[in-house]
């Protein structure tokens, strides 16, 4: 009976690719949208995990994000240095900065200033030059976004395309030069300005005159410390705000969920997707059903019974939707990979697979229940009626 | 003839519908018997309950009241499970409109009564394509039913309603969609290859061409069995019947 089922679905080619169009829609909306609203929620933290290596971030309590800097005293350094179980406590500088650039105009610049002597919190990846190169006077490392963007030189030939900012070339950093020792390949951030490394001694000479310029303290806790004890014991000591890595992504991840229009906007959309998917794959799959009421009433009528009916309905509907769902995530992933190059913010972890099954299997149960309530209702007697 | 000789035997058999504003009694206490190796054709004007008549006596239908015994089996008694069983086994049908299943070629179509009692489809197909070659299909096994003519399709049906060997075949209006010719043809062929001896046909139809090939004619109306008459008296019969219908 199963084979009949299945022919009785893929019989009616137009029918058949209308379920599955509908599902795969449904599919790729549930997948696609949020990929990109995951993507976007984690550039929020991209600083935080390209930095890497500390333990535990070290703040203003009054912080609410990673790009909400609100500038400490140096001697925070050492008082969080003084707290038991610290291995290590380095300096971090983050703040906007003017750049001049080779043609007179001016260019914001996300400013990351590294520990002078241990450079912690480099970029992940050197394209060009090493990051010790930091230490050459005047040495800042710049993002490969920002030197081929926004930072890149005018055009040598009129109309031709900008010349990216390279290893040699010079920037003006509050007056102050800046020569380019590196190019290194960071991750997306939610901000658009480029990235300029430099030593903290170095970003403290660049960064406008202000009493506190400290961002950030950066800990490493001593092997077999307790991470979680050891932040409060910060806590507890300096008096200042102190998180575990996730837990500094996660505030910097709930600052954008709460405050802006983002989860909303792909919310609605994701709804849309599901709303639009179950009313095509679930108007259709309902009408495949009716069209075939006399087809499943022949059958009935011909000795079969209602059990075997559902179990027809189901696995009509489990295929459907098993290729409707594989076709909208093949889709989605397809689109990941053909943007993983651009500007577009997207990520595709496991939970999505399971959050767009369950919707796609919601609509599918959804069509074959009304469905399956149809048939099992019907009286085989219909066969005789014209 | 026994009863045992019987293939259906109907008893004061009633089925009313309830409409919500009223009810129609469509059997107004039936009594038919119909033997086995027999062709009894049942005719009469529309809404007589000529076709509430063979869904009863075909088991998909229940009555209000009465007794329904086909081969000795009265359905009133059987579980829902072991009626559907009984069904698949016994009962063989042939409608008006075909009701072939459109996706399914003409040999799948005919091997669904197998599929259904339990055959594996493979050799299912090869059986349905021995009974389409007895029909005069067998260069058509592969066709779909959109492909085929009419005939060809009430062909196939008769094929279906075979192919399970079943002991009571119920046709409804086998002939009414087909041309004189056609029809004749289907009459015959249903004819040759559907009445045994150990077989009972009933055949409902307005079609009065084909009440020669009738053994015996009930004729309905409103409800109730008129008259019940043997063919060899056709002539006088065939006028009445055509007056009613």
């Amino acid at each position: 009976m199963n084979y009949i089922a299945l022919k009785m679905l893929m019989g009616d080619r137009g029918k058949y690719l209308g379920i599955v169009m509908g599902l795969t829609f449904a599919s790729l909306i549930m997948t696609q949208q949020p990929a990109i609203f995951v993507g976007l929620m984690a550039r929020s933290f991209s600083f935080i995990s390209d930095v890497g290596l500390p333990d535990i971030w070290v703040m203003d309590p009054k912080v609410q994000f990673v790009d909400d800097i609100k500038p400490l005293q140096d001697t925070e350094l050492y008082r969080v240095r003084g707290v038991e179980g610290v291995d290590w406590a380095m300096p971090l500088y983050k703040g906007m900065i003017k750049a001049r650039l080779y043609d007179g105009t001016f260019q914001t610049c996300n400013v990351t200033g590294l520990d002078d002597t241990t450079l912690i919190g480099g970029p992940p990846v050197m394209l060009k030059g090493k990051l010790e190169d930091l230490r050459r006077s005047d040495g800042v490392i710049v993002d490969i976004d920002g030197a081929r963007d926004k930072l890149a030189k005018k055009p040598t030939v009129n109309g031709g395309k900008p010349v990216p900012l390279d290893v040699g070339d010079t920037l003006e950093l509050n007056d102050r030069r800046a020569v380019v020792v590196g190019i290194a390949k960071n991750t997306r951030t939610f901000q658009s300005q480029p990235i300029i490394y430099t030593t903290y001694s170095r970003a403290m000479l660049y960064a406008p005159r202000e009493r506190k310029l400290l961002s950030f303290v950066l800990v490493k806790a001593k092997p077999g410390e307790d991470i979680a004890r050891l932040v409060q014991r910060i806590r507890d000591t300096t008096g200042l705000a102190a998180y575990t890595q996730d837990e500094f992504k996660a505030l910097t991840v709930n600052y954008f969920l709460k405050n802006t229009g983002i989860p909303i906007n792909f919310g609605i959309s994701v709804l849309l997707g599901f709303i639009v998917g179950a009313a095509i794959a679930g108007q259709t799959f309902y009408n495949f059903t009716l069209e075939n009421l006399r087809q499943f009433g022949v059958l009935k009528a011909m000795g079969t019974s209602n059990w075997v009916l559902l179990r027809m309905i189901l696995l009509q509907a489990v295929l459907v939707g098993s290729i409707g769902y594989g076709m909208g995530v093949g889709l989605t992933a397809l689109f990941g990979y053909a943007m993983r190059n651009t500007i577009l913010a997207f990520k595709f972890p496991w939970q999505l697979l399971v959050f767009s099954a369950t919707g796609v299997t919601l609509i599918v149960a959804f069509a074959a229940l009304i469905s399956i309530r149809k048939v099992i209702k019907l009286e085989p007697a219909v066969v005789f009626k014209g | 003839m026994t009863s045992s000789e019987l293939a259906v035997k109907c008893r004061q058999l009633v089925k009313t519908y309830d409409t919500g504003d009223q009810k129609i009694t469509a059997l107004q206490g039936i009594d038919l018997d119909i033997h086995l190796g027999e062709l009894m054709m049942l005719v009469g004007p529309s809404g007589c309950g000529k076709t509430t008549l063979i869904s009863v006596i075909a088991g998909i239908l229940d009555q209000d009241s009465g007794q329904c015994d086909v081969f000795g089996v009265d359905w009133l008694h059987l579980s829902s499970k072991d009626k559907l069983l009984f069904r698949a086994q016994n009962i063989g049908f042939v409608f008006q409109a075909y009701n072939l299943l459109p996706t399914l070629t003409a040999a799948e179509n005919v091997a669904v009564p197998l599929i259904i009692n339990g055959m594996k489809r493979q050799l299912a197909v090869r059986k349905a394509a021995e009974l389409l070659e007895k029909v005069g299909l067998a260069k058509r096994a592969e066709s779909l039913p959109s492909q085929l003519s009419g005939g060809q399709q009430q062909r196939v049906a008769i094929a279906r309603s075979l192919v399970h060997n079943p002991r009571l075949i119920v046709c409804d209006e086998p002939t009414s969609a087909l041309d004189h010719q056609t029809g004749i043809h289907v009459i015959e062929l249903l004819k040759s290859v559907a009445v045994a001896s150990d077989r009972a046909l009933i055949i409902v139809t307005h079609d009065a061409r084909i009440f020669d090939y009738a053994d015996r004619i009930a004729k309905m109306d409103d409800g109730r069995i008129d008259s019940v008459a043997v063919v060899t008296q056709h002539s006088q019969f065939n006028k009445e019947v055509e007056n009613v219908t």
